[in-house]
């Protein structure tokens, strides 16, 4: 990479660290705590993620909140197309991370058998500061990764 | 497949589709819609999407270890659904509770029920395009959830009431944040009381819409605010009274059309009234101070004292061994073989070990008399009801949930018909839908 695109990727990687559009796919328990992180006691807004898009078409960052259960699957995979890319997946809350508790027939292991995933946030739920650091995990990753940009699409 | 929806449409008609994954919808359910023009004409409900197994599980887990299955059963006031289970147990088991552990009961449920409201609340006003109130709400569970979480370990999923009692004490300095719970709560109350209730746009999107009369509602088997929204004042805590709620004064709002504004209207004084009990709950807590503990002997000469020989005076061993003192354990949980030993017992003598593992290792749990039992308490959106079974070995042999919403959604095609579109999500919202509750 030039010394320019190099500049000009990590400057794309710090306006897009910082204007993330979510969309919260709120399945169950952990939406809870979704709301009060997304609220005025935690305030996800001050990382520059208060932005709550409620199409997923609009949306960079899918947070998939709470448990995905075999019948929602199609779903969530659908969700996860319609959205533009360069996007980012978080797993939030021990069921969307691994099922959690729910190790049986109906409920789906973990978001990544259908998704792939760039943040886990363990818990059950995860308190609102947890979700506040896998936040800036996530900024962290987006400011060191290689951006792609129309001219430029990502060697893969 | 075609639905039942697709085969009575009209060829004329558009199907619509809302959910299961619609934004203005908390909670994913399936509505498919027949509509002419704004107007619905037909609708079909689909659920099962949050089905998470809870009855099957429970049935490969011993009496005490489901606990945190029911914390996710509502989750909005996990504490009302870890009651129902322990009452309903205690019931088979035919223990009760020591009297402190009952108030304590009552203090953290009615906290844990305006949680549930305050969240109903907030989502409904979101919906309707009441943000404030949303943020406001929120802030005011923050609150409460405060003092839950320095009592339970736990803001949300606590598993924190017990068989046979609760696994603590309150927290130290539980009366002050108490208070300031109940005052922000009361403030916040007030306000969104004076943005809503005169409100045209919300008034418009709510008086008189989606009503259901008395008689349809109890056809439907609802129960909670829902149906006290339509004037019939049945609550669990009068009708069959548990704890000791008779000895609280508390009145039973209720409503008069059954519409969506009812609903909204009963909740926010339903909120009032558990604001009411909590400061009841606290006089009475204080009334009856736990047993006194021992002039503070720190954790460590604790330990080195309890190992050296069987320590009589009450050892202080908290917070690090994660549990009550030991002086306040009997004032919390039930003596007998029914109740799990308090953890300080665990820690610190023989006996308690081995009970310890009689309760929590498989196989080797308790094992309930043979029998069914059928206990119910009021939750956030009526009738929790646990049905057990016991075949007399450590497992349940079935473990069955009156869900209070499931009988509130099968109404929602009934109510809908005929509405705007638009009016689907202030009814929906003021149902009150839980995923975890209705599917399981
Ligand atoms: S991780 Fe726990 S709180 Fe979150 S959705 Fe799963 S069961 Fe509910």
């Amino acid at each position: 990479m030039s010394r320019n695109a190099s500049a000009f990727n990590s400057v794309l990687g710090w306006a897009r660290k910082f204007s993330l559009f979510h969309y919260p796919f709120v399945t169950a328990c952990c939406g809870m705590e979704y709301m009060s992180a997304a609220c005025a006691h935690f305030d996800l807004d001050r990382f520059g993620a208060g932005w709550t898009r409620f199409s997923p078409r609009q949306a960079d960052l899918l947070i998939v909140v709470g448990t995905v259960t075999e019948k929602l699957t199609p779903v969530l995979q659908t969700v996860y197309r319609q959205m533009v890319d360069p996007k980012w997946v978080i797993a939030f809350g021990a069921c969307a991370v691994s099922g959690g508790i729910y190790d049986n027939y109906a409920v789906l292991q973990g978001i990544d058998t259908v998704i792939p995933v760039d943040v886990y946030i363990p818990g059950g739920p995860p308190r609102p500061e947890t979700v506040l650091d896998g936040l800036i995990k996530l900024q962290e990753k987006i400011q060191k990764q290689d951006q792609d940009w129309r001219w430029r699409k990502r060697r893969s | 497949m075609t639905t039942r929806l697709q085969s009575e449409a009209r060829r004329e008609s558009l199907l619509l589709n809302m959910g299961p994954f619609h934004p203005a919808m908390h909670g994913t359910i399936r509505i498919m819609l027949e509509i002419e023009g704004e107007r619905v004409r037909n609708a079909e409900v689909e659920i099962g999407f949050l089905h998470r197994g809870f009855e099957k599980t429970c049935e490969n887990k011993t009496w005490f270890n489901l606990l945190p299955y029911t914390d996710r059963l509502n989750y909005v006031s996990p504490l009302l659904n870890n009651l129902g289970y322990a009452l309903a147990v205690e019931k088979l088991f035919g223990v009760e509770a020591p009297a402190r552990a009952r108030l304590i009961r009552v203090l953290l449920g009615e906290l844990s029920r305006i949680a549930d409201h305050l969240t109903c609340v907030a989502a409904m006003a979101m919906e309707c395009g009441a943000f404030t109130v949303f943020l406001y709400n929120i802030k005011a569970r923050e609150f409460i959830w405060d003092v839950i979480e320095a009592t339970t370990g736990a803001r949300m999923t606590t598993s924190y009431i017990r068989i046979g009692g609760v696994r603590a004490d309150l927290h130290p300095g539980w009366r002050e944040a108490t208070a300031r719970a109940v005052a922000e709560t009361r403030k916040v109350l007030k306000d969104v009381r004076g943005l809503l209730d005169a409100n045209p746009i919300f008034l418009k999107r709510t008086r008189d819409i989606a009503v259901i009369s008395p008689e349809r509602a109890l056809a439907y088997g609802w129960t909670g605010p829902c149906l006290r929204s339509t004037g019939i004042a049945y609550d669990v805590r009068r009708a069959h009274p548990y704890l000791d709620y008779d000895d609280f004064e508390f009145e039973i709002p209720t409503g008069e059309r059954g519409d969506n504004f009812d609903r909204y209207l009963v909740r926010m004084r339903e909120m009032e009234q558990s604001l009411r009990i909590i400061e009841q709950a606290a006089s009475k807590l204080g009334a009856s101070p736990p047993a006194v503990m021992a002039a503070s002997v720190e954790p460590a000469a604790a330990i080195e004292a309890s190992r050296s020989r069987r320590e009589r005076r009450p050892i202080r061993l908290s917070p690090n061994l994660e549990g009550s003192e030991k002086a306040v354990s009997e004032d919390i949980l039930a003596a007998g073989p029914w109740a799990a030993p308090p953890k300080e017992d665990v820690y610190s003598s023989i006996e308690g070990l081995i009970r310890h593992f009689q309760f929590f290792m498989k196989d080797h749990g308790i094992r309930p008399p043979r029998g069914e039992v059928y206990g119910a308490v009021e939750g956030g959106n009526g009738e929790v009801g646990f049905y057990l079974v016991s075949d007399g070995s450590d497992t349940p042999a079935r473990v069955h949930l009156r869900a209070p919403c499931f009988h509130i959604v099968a109404a929602l095609e009934e109510l809908i018909v005929g509405l705007y579109l638009a009016d689907i999500i202030p009814t929906f919202g003021s149902l009150n839908m839980i995923g975890g509750e209705l599917d399981r």
